[in-house]
């Protein structure tokens, strides 16, 4: 049945039972106020969607604890850069540093790259298992789920407009320290022609092109921990929960990576493959491990979002 | 597929018909009348192995003002829950509006505004964004109508000066009427309203018992669960009662009332005789007091009553005739009184 008919059923049941001497064009909600509102007419599927996600992405900005995590991640970078600039060349130089902080001083570009691949162990992944895993046990947990459900909002549509926000929060949050970084970069270090890890040189240009695919590929990797979180977070009507067990999830992925005796489960872990975007500072552009990174994004964030489905669409809702 | 509410299977219990017993109840709605909300047999168990709710057949005519009465704890918001596709059933099924649910979630909840155990925004917004959140969850809603109908529904419940204060800073009584408010944001065909004058002072209350008529005034059929005895009967068409889970009884409260009989009492110091003359009208169930007799008066008119204590020589102090209360009826149907606070 569609929304159109629907709708149409609801004004003439209303204009049959009328009260006389009220505008049977107003329905039963305006009768009393007196100011007229033009009858519903039919919202699309998709326009209703597009709303739906709008007033989503709305609260998740408007959301002080989460223009604080976006803050803190921009502010990162900065401190990054002015260490740098401050203690450049000042003794321990490249004593087990990452080759990029080295190049970092040569060209401020690099300390985009740093930065991203420095706050894709833990910070990232922090703020995003914080959105994330909130996304429905936060709603569970002050009782706004009852209320939208029963809008209604439909429990795919709104799962699925959940996980499109907490990705659209993924790319912001990366975005945010790639642009930060690269900005503080610009005003502390020199810019120019990058000389790549395999010795060519690319045009400045070419070199931001660049970092838009890393912050795309990181951006898959956050959102892939999101569909973890997102699953997470339909188990429970405590948001802290969710949260702190996407992290767990993360540290311990993160521990089995450090042991070389499990180097086994290594491909199949999300951690091993977030700071795999080593490739595009290669000419020609590296894509065998990015690619291979991309693969176990998809797969982790398509698990996930299934079992997240599944348990969502079944649950009672007794918050 | 007919959309008949009493076909597939959905035997509906004729309103006005006590539960569970088959000769009684007058029948008040023509067989197949409309009925907003029909259950047949919707039971919830638990994980725990609680029967939250066992068997309930409920039949809510459109356009009542059907109270769903029951002391805390005794399945309301359990049903509530499972009439809005919230909570699965264990068994059972139901049709809201005429369609089967839960499969009509989507096409019919539009038209029905909740307000589900008590208020539940966020606290980081203006109750007006509360409610625009809550519109845009809606699918079937009109984003160019939105500021107006906010508007309207703000007024409605006496909230328009408060729409950009943050929610955090709304008292208890603004809070319920935010909720209330957001049940009114369209054209509505029914409304649930569990408890809706919880935490709300007499006046508060008083209003949401005017808004409530005013609502079903204009054809909204209004389903209102509470715990208190009093509010129902100012507010409701029809009623039913539930204890532990199990329905006791339903229909409309004149037909509910009429199932307890009408009493007379007399105020009289000469207690004796004054039985005695009851007893010569023929009137049964005859109580003596201190300092006064009852009977069930039935169909018997209280003047002819009256006359005769005064030819018998009783000193008449007083007489009333007592209507049953709904509390009475309560304790009629289930020997027990109905505790207020659960």
């Amino acid at each position: 049945m569609s929304t159109v008919s629907g709708r149409e059923a609801v004004s003439t049941g209303n204009v049959a039972r009328a009260v006389p001497g009220h505008d049977p064009a107003l329905s039963a909600g305006q009768a009393t106020a007196g100011r007229p509102i033009p009858p519903p007419r039919a919202v699309s599927a998709t326009r209703a969607w597009l709303r739906l996600l709008g007033s989503e992405i709305g609260l998740t900005f408007r959301r002080p604890r989460n223009l604080a995590m976006l803050g803190v991640l921009s502010v990162i970078p900065v401190l990054i850069g002015i260490a740098l600039r401050m203690f450049a060349g000042a003794g321990g130089d490249g004593a087990g540093a990452p080759v990029i902080f080295e190049r970092i001083t040569g060209n401020g570009l690099f300390l985009t790259f740093a930065a991203l691949s420095l706050l894709v162990q833990l910070m990232l992944p922090v703020c995003v298992a914080v959105v994330a895993g909130d996304s429905i046990a936060g709603e569970a947990g002050i009782g706004t789920l009852r209320y939208l459900l029963a809008a209604p909002a439909g429990r795919t549509r709104l799962l699925a407009v959940k996980y499109a926000c907490v990705v659209v929060f993924c790319l912001a949050a990366v975005t945010a320290v790639a642009l930060s970084a690269l900005l503080v970069g610009l005003l502390l270090f020199p810019a120019g022609p990058i000389t790549l890890l395999s010795g060519g040189t690319i045009p400045f240009l070419d070199g931001v092109l660049r970092i838009g695919v890393v912050v795309l590929y990181v951006t898959a990797g956050m959102a892939a921990l999101a569909a973890v979180a997102l699953a997470l977070s339909t188990l429970t009507e405590v948001s802290v929960g969710a949260i702190a067990s996407t992290m767990v999830i993360v540290i311990v992925a993160q521990v089995l990576r450090a042991v070389p005796q499990l180097s086994v489960l290594q491909p199949y872990l999300l951690t091993e493959w977030w700071s795999g975007f080593d490739g595009v500072l290669r000419d020609p552009v590296a894509t065998g491990d990015m690619g291979q990174g991309l693969l176990v994004f998809a797969a982790y964030a398509a698990v996930f979002c299934s079992i997240a489905w599944a348990r969502f669409t079944g649950k009672d809702i007794t918050a | 597929m007919s959309r008949t509410p009493t076909d597939a299977g959905l035997a509906v219990d004729v309103p006005g018909s006590r539960v569970g017993d088959p000769g009684g109840g007058a029948r008040r709605e023509a067989p197949g009348a409309e009925l907003s909300i029909v259950t047949s047999g919707l039971t919830k168990r638990f994980g725990s192995g609680q029967v939250a709710v066992d068997a309930l057949d409920l039949a809510v005519p459109s356009g009542s003002v059907f109270g769903f009465l029951g002391p805390n704890g005794s399945g309301k918001t359990t049903t509530i829950r499972m009439l809005l596709g919230l909570v699965a059933p264990t068994a059972g099924e139901w049709r809201l509006l005429g369609a089967p649910m839960p499969g009509g979630v989507g096409g019919v909840l539009s038209r029905v505004g909740a307000l589900v155990e008590g208020p539940a925004f966020y606290p980081y917004l203006s109750g007006e964004a509360n409610l625009r959140r809550y519109d845009a969850a809606d699918p079937s809603a009109d984003p160019r109508t939105v500021s107006a109908r906010i508007g309207l529904a703000l007024e409605r419940v006496g909230l328009a000066a408060a729409a950009g204060k943050r929610y955090r800073a709304y008292s208890l009584g603004m809070r319920q009427r935010l909720a209330i408010a957001a049940t009114l944001l369209g054209p509505r065909e029914l409304l649930i309203l569990d408890e809706p004058t919880n935490g709300l002072d007499p006046q508060g209350t008083r209003e949401v018992r005017g808004l409530v008529k005013e609502i079903a005034a204009e054809g909204t059929t209004v389903f209102v669960s509470s715990h208190l005895l009093a509010e129902v009967e100012q507010m409701c068409s029809h009623v039913a009662v539930m204890r532990a889970g199990r329905l006791v009884a339903q229909g409309p409260i004149a037909d509910l009332r009429a199932s307890e009989t009408v009493r007379i009492r007399v105020e009289t110091p000469d207690v004796e005789e004054a039985a005695a003359v009851l007893a010569g009208l023929g009137l049964p169930e005859i109580r003596l007091g201190d300092g006064d007799v009852s009977a069930a008066l039935g169909a018997g008119l209280p003047e002819r009553v009256c006359a005769a204590l005064v030819t018998g020589g009783v000193a008449v102090r007083g007489l009333a005739v007592q209507r049953p209360t709904l509390e009475d009826v309560f304790v009629g149907l289930t020997g027990e009184g109905f505790d207020v606070d659960g």
